[in-house]
């Protein structure tokens, strides 16, 4: 799978959790993800939703996607449009979440990408270049889990595939 | 081999030997979602086509972060809730019961060895119960109670000991801050996190769940103690309908691997804050004291217990809120609102100027029932305090204490030390 786009940093750069990905003033009150994709990282930059275009790429420190459980939090990236986050590392929840709902999420070091960057990434050479920089960055290979989820198309359509967990 | 405590409850729900880093599939003893993230758990059993849940007395909705709703959007998805509660006939708690981390053990859904999943990231709580629990998102949840498996990645352990005894005014929220301070954000990523030490063993449990409330605070994937008299006295004659299986308390092996092994002395711990807008911003309460704040918070999942409003009664008995300050108590559950009541720790926190709404997530989650105004500090007993957290992202700054520094901070309107308050009571 490759993915093009451009990086969308958000800043701090460290421990963006997900209280600020949505706020909870919002996504307790709707179900409804696109209309909650207009408050994406809203509290950090409220201008952050006029910047991003179909199929753009989220660049972030590390611990990503820490604090709550909620699913808002990778469903609203993915309602944005946005179609992977690049980051130092993840926190554990959202790890999870996402790969279930079938949003890439990448670890690389991402403190050199600039905002506009053309990206590309190839998860099956485990590769991420930055085409504006002409630079290269070695990407930490997906867990065989993750791979067959983001396969599958995420968690309930392996379920329904397999009829059960296939992962062991 | 020798094997830790996650690696062993893990284990006997996969029914084979687990080891850190193994994945395996493995049987959950119990499942719960609660207001904010149950909606995506029907809509995902939805399109699993299920027609029944696993186990009905083993799954449960709560609904807690928002209770009563506040706005018709959240009525909806409250109604969704109770909608689907019938079709599969599963455990539903409606508004006033209380927070899903108090509910859940209160009413003996969980048990020593169990392993259980919670669509809400504070799930790790039911540790102090040596439990292996974690949060997870509404997919997994819903995969979960569909199925009564999930799969799982055997975490890495990290072994906390905790020396000595804790000081006159300080709490296990203390204790509890000082240790994601000292660790990070991130220090225990995917960790199960082992907590022991005399200083643990002397904690009531309900001071114990504080603790593992906020493994989750340094990333952990569970927080765990172990069993000991007073953990199976907690829990006896809780133990409900079908899940009244019996308790198998689990130990680590003499020779377990742990990854890291820390160990703290907390006889000389004071009191501690975090500061905004991080919760491993932690410094000693003399660092921030006379910080100015109008509102202060007691409750939550992480303090809203019965001995934490005793001790803010205490300090607050026979004085006054002061008059630029509000006190907003939210007990965990109707339970411990009963108690308080009874127990008359509800008249004299009201005779200071505290003000008592639903027991549930109260404003700690920003939805309602005290949304700070607008430059405004909050001083409050929860586990986290990121900008915008309590619905106002306007200049806000919320910082994390003891129920005993939150007490002493209202009636000054400024930050302080409790410990003044307890020697001269």
């Amino acid at each position: 799978m490759v993915l093009r786009g451009k990086a969308r940093l958000v800043k701090p750069r460290d421990d963006i959790n997900t209280d600020y990905i949505i706020a909870g003033r919002y996504k307790f009150k709707s179900e409804d993800m696109t209309e909650l994709a207009q408050h994406l990282f809203e509290d950090l930059d409220a201008r952050f939703v006029e910047r991003i275009a179909p199929g753009d790429i989220v660049v972030a420190g590390s611990n990503f996607g820490c604090g709550s459980s909620r699913e808002q939090a990778p469903r609203v990236i993915l309602a944005a449009g946005l179609s992977a986050v690049v980051a130092e590392s993840f926190a554990r929840i959202f790890y999870r979440n996402a790969f279930n709902l079938g949003l890439p999420l990448i670890e690389a070091r991402t403190d050199f990408i600039q905002e506009d960057d053309e990206l590309e990434i190839d998860l099956d050479r485990g590769a991420l270049r930055d085409l504006t920089q002409q630079r290269d960055t070695s990407i930490k290979p997906l867990p065989p889990v993750m791979q067959t989820l983001l396969a599958d198309g995420g968690l309930v359509a392996h379920l329904k595939r397999h009829g059960g967990f296939a992962l062991e | 081999m020798p094997r830790t405590i996650a690696e062993k409850i893990l284990g006997a729900h996969a029914g084979r030997d687990v080891s850190a880093g193994d994945i395996v599939v493995a049987a959950v003893d119990f499942t719960m979602g609660q207001d904010g993230t149950s909606m995506m758990i029907i809509d995902e059993l939805e399109r699993l086509g299920a027609e029944r849940v696993f186990d009905r007395e083993r799954f449960a909705m709560v609904i807690d972060h928002s209770a009563p709703s506040p706005v018709a959007g959240t009525s909806r998805i409250h109604a969704k809730m109770r909608a689907a509660a019938d079709k599969y006939g599963s455990l539903l708690y409606d508004i006033g019961e209380g927070i899903c981390h108090q509910i859940v053990p209160e009413h003996g859904h969980v048990l020593p060895g169990d392993l259980v999943v919670g669509a809400d990231s504070h799930t790790c709580t039911y540790g102090a119960l040596n439990a292996a629990a974690t949060g997870v998102g509404s997919t997994d949840l819903a995969a979960a109670a569909y199925t009564g498996k999930l799969w799982f990645k055997a975490p890495e352990s990290m072994r906390i000991i905790c020396r000595g005894a804790l000081p006159n005014g300080s709490y296990s929220k203390d204790l509890a801050l000082h240790l994601v301070g000292d660790i990070g954000a991130d220090g225990a990523t995917y960790r199960s996190v082992e907590f022991a030490g005399e200083a643990i063993a002397a904690l009531s449990v309900d001071a114990r769940f504080t603790i593992c409330n906020m493994a989750v605070e340094m990333g952990a994937k569970f927080g765990i103690m172990e069993a000991d008299e007073k953990m199976l006295k907690w829990i006896e004659g809780r133990a409900a309908g079908a899940h009244a299986g019996p308790a198998r308390p689990t130990a680590p092996d003499a020779g377990a691997r742990y990854v890291e092994v820390r160990e703290y002395d907390v006889s000389r711990l004071g009191p501690q804050v975090a500061k905004p807008h991080t919760v491993d911003n932690v410094v000693p309460v003399e660092e921030v004291a006379g910080a100015a704040i109008q509102q202060g918070v007691i409750g939550t999942c992480t303090n809203g217990r019965v001995e934490d409003f005793e001790a803010a009664a205490k300090i607050l008995a026979g004085r006054r809120v002061d008059r630029h300050t509000r006190l907003i108590c939210v007990p965990a559950s109707k339970a411990v609102l009963i108690e308080v009541i009874e127990r008359g720790i509800h008249r004299a926190l009201l005779d200071a100027g505290a003000v008592f709404v639903t027991p549930g997530c109260g404003p700690c989650v920003g939805t309602h029932d005290g949304i700070p105004g607008d430059y405004e500090n909050v001083v409050s007993t929860a586990n986290r305090n990121f900008l915008g957290r309590m619905g106002n992202p306007e200049g806000v700054n919320i910082y994390l204490a003891s129920p005993a520094t939150v007490a002493a901070s209202v009636i000054e309107g400024r930050i302080a030390d409790p410990r003044k308050y307890l020697a001269r009571g």
